[in-house]
């Protein structure tokens, strides 16, 4: 804040040195922020013991103990028995024989990822799928009370979810469709397409009526000028509502944890709950968060343009 | 990328024809009812007449463990009992140091951070994505790990610090301890969802027109005043658009503060949701939790109405 | 490092393989049986085996961590759900299973199987299978017996330089302590102290807040203080039984343990967390569950450096009861296949084979038998425990009672809320109002 800097500069152009202390500050906050995240990655490549050293160990030998104990269920046996068993095959047969123990059969990591997969994208293309629609029809036709309805769609996000939870527990009860995909899959579209719907009002309303009208002059009916002048318009919005809605249903725990048990338990309320011989078994949590979190990362860095409006229902746009 | 497209492409085609040609005829109007009614019928089966169920609900006896009991109409029984529940009433102390404290470091924090990225220093674009990670991640499954670093003995969290301080890594438990408890689940939000406030605050600092300060400098304003004259005053409706939704979103808290404390030490961590999901799926009092969840809506319905009002106010300025 | 990269390539093999479902053989039918995730359930899933083998039908097993292992079950049960076949539920849940019609009622089964009651030790009958208590309604074949115990490094307590010292301070012999009290003085003595080169600590207990640890950990020490729920039973006359002076005492020792003589961060442990600090080396003693004396027996590191003992009396003998029994789930669609594991578990031979496995048998043929006490370090302290175990309610109301009493003995304990009699005091009010609601009062 000296003279020289308002003078030299205009706001506009930060002078070098405050660009350059600004830049050496963010970039340390970015390295204190990647420590956790560092952390859950090392952990998973460390064998458990070296995962609950004192000191902590940030220098160790990669394993793969971690992701094989991941995905197996072992069972301890005696050195004998192991001894006369066969040549290892693989090397999880390996790293589990070293603990004296035998892979018994698979986890259930892998099924309950595979549930992530499928609710996550059923609910997302159920919520975009009614969200373009709706926002459609927000955006260009003169709804009664439309005000009302948008905010009725918005306050419905302010309900703290296990109290949501509730009655839904009591009517998918009544309906057989507790744990259950569908009930899941129904469940997250009806919370993400409050977020579809703001968010593609926003987009359809920034393409212009014209190109519609022109359309419809030529000889398209009001559905095919959606169809087939509208959606085109549309499809970077649509694409990253999409992935603001999987990033929700991809991540969600409290009506997962509440709603499922088995069939259609998703990863996170799974993830907590991997224990190996006593208490955690860290490096198979690090694993399964590791790779639990990549898909998050790629759509981050997907959406980095969108990232603003998707996260803020689209109220404030760049 | 290509599964999006695709997505986008099955959303396009899915109208399908035979409705197209039925709706051909349609006035607009139909349409516009065609395009909405799914979407409002999703919300009012699966928010609106739970909602209603649950206002039902509140003023029973019922349990969801006993469904073949007798049911009882209690009237507002609960409602009074909760009101004056010392318990429920520490419930709502702690989220509500859990909101504040969450709002003001994150709100500091990030709008610090948003101020220096916009000093547009080479490669801020990528140190922005790269500080944004945290926030995009599942909060059960961050504060399941965060579980971990604070170890006491084994933790990253405590070793740091005592290799900063030389204080013993096994002399404090932030977990454990009644006076550090309510501040490690502050920390953990405020790692996650700085980057939030920081994002929004960033597009409060970028749009503010150029010319402003090109006048303010005409008029030899000092650095200092152009900040506290025209950079605060204009972000002023970004930051409390921040402040509404990071503070709704607090103040529904349960995945991350679940995994992490689990409401302890005894009850000093204990937020809202947490006492509601013990009551309403531990003790199955589900008339009462009802009750306590209507109660909880109100509150926070009626808060972010108000707040709305008094950040419309500001836009307006 | 090249191995390890070598490694990637076959995980992502396994994980490929983990994701397809892997096609049964032959197998008619497939059940699926629930319990928590622990030493002896892996020992189930070899007992199992057999019989898939004998009556081609498949097992399939979903276990679930013991601090969600209740949470998880109990909202299963609720919400009707099919998940599981069979359940091996804890002995609290009875009441509340077999009230709600969560449970198959198993007389006729028994009658029309020979399966007899008088089989099976009296004391499991009555904890893990009878609802109302006592009474000959069955909702359960006891599946496994437990109760809660003690671990210690007998390597330590052998050590002649500390012997001495011991005895020289406290007065009496360093051994498996024969009282509460004692208990303390041997965890205060280890207490920091450096043995084989590392500082270790007295005593590893439990104190999680979130299901039911710190309440099965302060039980411990209240039952032998003389703590009771009720003076007369089944009158719920909770005023100077529950807030007596001896339950006041009871918990003030259990806090003065918790504070004298545990690792550090012990404020939210449970089994898991006391395996890991015993296992490494960290305590000298262990309070758990019977369930794990198999596993430890044969730990790798400590297995044979490690001794057994009764949980030690005061004014009474007693132990907290764990332990659970099996039942059929009633939703379930596959309740003959159901009814079938349960004949075969029945089975005398296989009650056999699963004590030797490291299950705890409730079958008479198997505890009386003349080696059975010494068949393995602990069994005859497990029979010594059963004869004096107390267990919580067993109510329909079970999960706020027990919310109730977590709450108020973390809230004292471990958080440093008010007297132990206020904690006991606000204990009693909040047991009135939920027995209140249920209309037993």
């Amino acid at each position: 804040m000296n003279a020289r800097s308002s003078t030299a500069h205009s706001v506009v152009e930060p002078s070098l040195t405050s660009r350059r202390v600004a830049s050496v500050l963010v970039i340390v906050y970015a390295f204190v922020t990647l420590i956790p995240l560092f952390w859950i990655f090392a952990t998973g490549f460390k064998t458990p013991p070296d995962s609950i050293s004192y000191p902590p160990k940030v220098i160790f030998e990669p394993s793969l103990e971690g992701y094989c104990n991941l995905f197996t269920t072992r069972t301890r046996q005696t050195s004998e028995y192991i001894a006369q068993l066969g040549p290892p095959e693989g090397i999880c047969d390996e790293v589990t024989r070293r603990r004296e123990m035998v892979i018994a059969g698979t986890s259930n990591y892998a099924p309950r990822f595979i549930n992530s997969v499928i609710i996550a994208f059923g609910s997302t293309f159920l919520s975009v799928f009614l969200g373009v629609m709706a926002a459609y029809g927000f955006s260009r036709f003169k709804v009664p009370l439309k005000d009302d309805l948008l905010f009725f769609i918005l306050s419905t996000r302010m309900m703290p979810p296990i109290a949501v939870a509730i009655p839904i527990y009591l009517m998918y009860r009544e309906l057989g469709l507790s744990d259950t995909k569908l009930g899941m899959i129904l469940l997250y579209t009806a919370v993400n397409v409050s977020l579809a719907v703001w968010l593609l009002k926003g987009f359809i309303d920034e393409i212009p009526r014209e190109y519609e009208e022109a359309a419809m002059i030529d000889g398209y009916t009001r559905l095919q000028a959606f169809r087939k002048v509208v959606l085109p318009q549309a499809t970077t919005g649509i694409a990253a509502t999409a992935i603001f809605c999987l990033i929700f249903a991809w991540n969600e725990y409290a009506f997962a944890v509440l709603l499922t048990s088995g069939d259609a338990q998703t990863a996170p309320p799974f993830i907590p709950t991997i224990i190996g011989e006593g208490g955690m078994d860290w490096p198979a949590v690090g694993a399964g968060t590791t790779l639990f979190l990549i898909p998050i990362f790629i759509f981050t860095i997907l959406l980095r343009k969108h990232l603003l409006r998707g996260i803020t229902f689209g109220a404030v746009r760049k | 990328m290509s599964k999006l497209n695709e997505i986008a492409d099955r959303a396009a085609g899915a109208t399908p024809p035979s409705l197209a040609g039925a709706v051909r005829g349609l006035s607009d109007k139909s349409i516009a009812w065609i395009f909405i009614a799914p979407t409002i019928i999703l919300l009012l089966a699966i928010n609106i007449f739970p909602l209603i169920w649950t206002i039902y609900l509140s003023l029973t006896n019922y349990r969801a463990n006993r469904p073949n009991a007798e049911l009882k109409f209690v009237g507002t029984e609960h409602y009074e009992k909760i009101l004056t529940n010392p318990d429920i009433w520490a419930a709502m102390q702690s989220t509500a140091h859990f909101v504040v404290w969450t709002i003001v470091l994150q709100t500091v924090i990030g709008f610090t951070l948003a101020w220096l990225v916009d000093r547009k220093f080479r490669g801020h674009g990528f140190w922005t994505t790269v500080i944004l990670l945290p926030m995009m991640l599942s909060p059960a499954v961050v504060g399941n790990f965060w579980k971990f670093l604070y170890q006491p003995q084994i933790g990253l969290f405590n070793y740091i610090i005592s290799f900063f301080t030389g204080a013993e890594p096994s002399s404090f438990e932030m977990l454990g301890s009644v006076q550090l408890a309510p501040w490690a689940i502050v920390i953990v939000d405020t790692w996650m969802w700085t980057p939030y406030v920081m994002l929004i605050c960033l597009a409060g600092l970028r749009s503010i027109p150029d010319y402003i300060y090109e006048a303010a400098e005409v008029d030899r304003a000092s650095n200092w005043r152009q900040f506290w004259s025209i950079t605060i005053p204009m972000c002023l409706p970004f930051i409390m658009l921040a402040v509404l939704f990071r503070g709704i979103e607090n103040f529904k808290m349960f995945d991350m503060v679940n995994l992490l404390t689990g409401g302890g030490p005894g009850s000093t961590t204990e937020v809202a949701s947490i006492t509601l999901k013990r009551e309403a799926f531990e003790k199955w009092r589900t008339g009462f939790s009802s009750a306590f969840a209507i109660i909880l809506f109100v509150t926070v319905f009626g808060l972010a109405n108000i707040y709305v009002k008094a950040l419309n106010k500001v836009k307006s300025r | 490092m090249k191995k390890f990269l070598a490694g990637v390539t076959a995980l992502a093999a396994t994980a490929m393989m983990a994701a397809a479902p892997t096609p049964s053989a032959a197998q008619s039918k497939t059940i699926t049986l629930c319990w928590a995730a622990w030493d002896p359930a892996n020992a189930l899933v070899e007992l199992s085996k057999d019989f898939t083998t004998k009556t081609g039908i498949g097992m399939k097993f979903e276990f679930v961590p013991w601090p969600n292992f209740a949470d998880r079950m109990l909202n299963e049960l609720n919400s009707k759900g099919k998940l599981c076949d069979l359940l091996i539920g804890d002995s609290q849940w009875i009441g509340g299973s077999a009230e709600n019609g969560h449970y198959v009622k198993l007389n006729d089964f028994f009658g029309k199987e020979g399966i007899k009651m008088e089989d099976f030790a009296p004391a499991t009958v009555y904890a893990y299978s009878t609802w109302p208590k006592g009474t000959p309604n069955y909702w359960a074949l006891p599946a496994m017996g437990d109760a809660n115990g003690w671990f210690y490094r007998k390597d330590w307590f052998e050590k002649p330089e500390l012997k001495k010292e011991f005895k020289d301070k406290y007065g009496f012999e360093l051994a498996p302590p024969k009282t509460q009290t004692e208990l303390q003085k041997i965890a205060e003595f280890f207490q920091g102290r450096t043995v084989d080169g590392q500082k270790v600590y007295g005593a590893a207990i439990f104190t999680e807040r979130g299901s039911e640890g710190i309440t099965m950990g302060a039980t411990s020490s209240l039952y032998p203080f003389g703590f009771k729920y009720e003076k007369t039973p089944g009158k719920y006359d909770m005023e100077g039984a529950v807030n007596s002076a001896d339950a006041v005492k009871g918990l003030e020792f259990y806090k003065s343990l918790y504070k004298c003589c545990t690792p550090p961060g012990y404020t939210d442990s449970y089994m898991g967390e006391g395996l890991d600090a015993f296992k490494s080396g960290q305590v000298a003693m262990m309070m758990n569950w019977f369930a794990f004396m198999p596993g430890m027996a044969k730990d790798e590191k400590v297995g044979a450096k490690t001794g057994f003992f009764v949980n030690p009396g005061e004014k009474v003998a007693a132990s907290t009861l764990g332990g659970q029994g099996i039942s059929v789930v009633s939703y379930s669609p596959n309740r003959d296949e159901a009814l079938a594991y349960i004949k075969w578990f029945a089975n005398p031979d296989v009650q056999k084979k699963w004590w030797s496995l490291g299950g705890y048998s409730c079958h008479n043929s198997v505890l009386n038998d003349p080696s059975f006490k010494t068949s393995q370090p602990f069994a005859a302290q497990f029979l010594e425990a059963m004869g004096g175990v107390q267990d919580f309610w067993q109510e329909p109301a079970y999960a706020s009672l027990l919310q109730a009493m977590q709450k108020r003995l973390h809230d004292y304990v471990v958080a440093d809320k008010g007297t132990a009699k206020e904690a006991l005091d606000g204990l009693i009010k909040d047991w009135t109002e939920t027995f209140k609601e249920e209309g037993k009062l």
